[in-house]
């Protein structure tokens, strides 16, 4: 005989964040363990920052050297790649793998696995830029901002910065057909990003209608958000903007993480193929 | 019992374009019952299977599973319903207890981590990476988290695919004893001796459409089917189809005055009752 007692599967906001967090406990383990993902994801920009950071030490406007402007950029890159990338690839290889219809099949909240993905960026991102800027500033390339405004300059542009990246990534991931084939298109793309935006050359160094495509997409605003943090004072005439344009980094980044939740919302699937 | 069934499936049909996977196909699965299907491959058993998991939208017809239409699955409804699926990808990064106890986090009332990790029989294995195991540890793994929300109904797809004949009866144990505690089993094989020795009643499916719901032991007639005697003739082996086939060894015994030689008495397997179905099917 089966008692009727009334199961009802957890609900509401506490729920979610526990369950959550969980998953982001659970995410953070998961990748720190797969040797190959810490390597891609994390050491490329150090590896990009060593390298570039020695050799272009060419002087640019405002008195400083490239070596300067490049650390910050690559900053950018770094959480760029920790949120955007990271999650376009992972997310189309688990949804191949069948592991996102394996959550479907349970009661748990949708959302939390969202919230176990951004936890496991934002642990990724901390890491990365703490890594950049030790580095940045063992070599002498920037030194740790003084005034606490700095401080709170790069808190919110890696916060907004880590959730526009965070959910476009989400909603790139539905790009990809297969898991194999998601490097092969979220790669490219990041990779053009990284060369309009400002990384590897000085922004206002390219012609204006290639500024105008980089300044539409987020990354050059969270590169010039982070040199803010970095450069002196000195250098702010010389942005595209003839200033640091908090206000509109904010808007922009904004905007992005608004419309990047329109289309994950609108096009997210947990599975490939037929019925998805 | 309560009259509901567990599973009510009434002309359910299901088309990709011009391609009929499912035709009109009834089903009724008991409360505490164990219910296989067989199929050949392309059936629709697991495009039936996954309509009643809340995967797969239908195209017409009416299902009802533990009371609620499928096509919305609610959260609710997910803690009541455990499901092992087709081949799927696992955590491998993850040990096995790191994956069973965070799965057991979204069940209101799972059964202890544990205790599972011991009946699928992985209790050696609790701290081993989960790509580090073999295919049917892997297997009973999908199994464990089946079962860890304490289901009412457990869907298992192909389960024992792959594994060795000693994993299967062990497989088979964990099986029959979630079945003793009274939970619903709706079961997809390929192997007709596994639905023989798991399940109550046995549905067989071929082009979309259920040809038969029997027990195993009754399927297709097999019951009172003619028995097969053979035995070595003069002239070499010799065979006769018989509804009783005790008169027909007396009187080959009396024929031979004592042992008749190679003398073999067969009932048709599930398997030959199955075989026969489907190919009259096919024709």
């Amino acid at each position: 005989m089966t008692t009727t007692t009334v199961v009802r599967a957890g609900r509401g906001p506490a729920h979610v964040a526990r369950t959550g967090w969980a998953r982001g406990v659970l995410e953070v383990r998961e990748f720190f363990r797969q040797r190959e993902s810490v390597v891609f994801t994390l050491a490329f920009p150090v590896i990009f920052l060593l390298i570039f950071g020695s050799i272009l030490n060419f002087p640019i406007q405002g008195g400083l050297k490239f070596t300067q402007y490049f650390a910050p950029g690559i900053m950018a890159v770094g959480l760029f790649g920790a949120s955007f990338q990271n999650l376009a690839i992972q997310i189309a290889v688990e949804r191949d793998k069948g592991i996102l219809k394996r959550l479907e099949g349970t009661p748990m909240p949708p959302a939390a696995y969202f919230v176990g993905k951004v936890l496991m960026v934002l642990v990724m991102v901390v890491l990365e830029i703490v890594i950049l800027l030790a580095i940045s500033v063992a070599l002498g390339k920037v030194s740790l901002p003084t005034d606490w405004h700095r401080w709170v300059t790069l808190l919110w542009v890696t916060v907004l910065g880590v959730a526009a990246g965070s959910i476009l990534g989400i909603a790139f991931s539905s790009v990809a057909r297969t898991g194999k084939s998601a490097p092969a298109v979220v790669t490219p793309v990041a990779l053009i990003l990284q060369f309009i935006s400002g990384v590897y050359f000085v922004f206002t160094g390219f012609p204006k209608p290639l500024q105008y495509i980089g300044a539409f997409f987020p990354l050059k605003w969270i590169a010039q958000g982070y040199r803010s943090v970095f450069l002196p004072g000195s250098y702010a005439p010389y942005e595209a903007g003839g200033g640091w344009e908090h206000g509109r980094t904010a808007l922009v980044l904004g905007a992005w993480a608004v419309v990047g939740l329109v289309l994950a919302v609108r096009t997210f699937r947990w599975r490939n193929g037929r019925d998805a | 019992m309560t009259a509901e069934p567990a599973i009510r499936v009434r002309g359910l049909r299901k088309t990709y374009g011009h391609h009929v996977a499912v035709e009109g196909l009834d089903l009724e699965v008991h409360r505490g019952e164990c219910f296989a299907l067989l199929g050949p491959n392309g059936a629709g058993k697991t495009t039936t299977v996954e309509i009643l998991e809340g995967y797969r939208p239908r195209s017409a017809g009416e299902v009802s599973v533990l009371g609620l239409d499928p096509a919305h699955p609610t959260r609710d409804w997910r803690a009541r319903v455990g499901i092992v699926l087709q081949s799927i990808g696992e955590f491998e990064a993850l040990t096995v207890r790191e994956v069973v106890s965070h799965f057991a986090r979204y069940y209101p009332a799972p059964r202890d981590p544990d205790e599972v990790i011991v009946s699928v029989g992985l209790a050696a294995k609790a701290t081993a990476r989960t790509g580090n195991l073999s295919g049917g540890q892997r297997r009973r793994l999908d199994v464990a988290l089946g079962m860890i929300g304490r289901p009412e109904l457990l869907f298992l797809d192909e389960p024992t695919t792959g594994f060795d004949p000693e994993a299967r009866q062990e497989f088979w144990e964990l099986i029959r004893g979630l079945s003793a505690e009274g939970t619903t089993i709706l079961l997809t094989t390929h192997y007709l001796y596994e639905a023989e020795a798991l399940a109550h009643r046995v549905g067989v499916i071929a082009a979309g459409r259920m040809l038969e719901v029997a027990t195993p032991a009754t399927l297709g007639g097999r019951a009172d089917a003619a028995t097969l005697v053979s035995w070595d003739g003069p002239d070499g082996r010799e065979s006769t189809a018989t509804d009783t086939p005790t008169a027909e060894v007396a009187k080959l015994a009396a024929r031979f005055g004592g042992e008749v030689p190679g003398l073999t008495v067969a009932r048709p397997t599930l398997e030959d009752i199955y075989l026969a179905m489907i190919s009259k099917e096919s024709q």
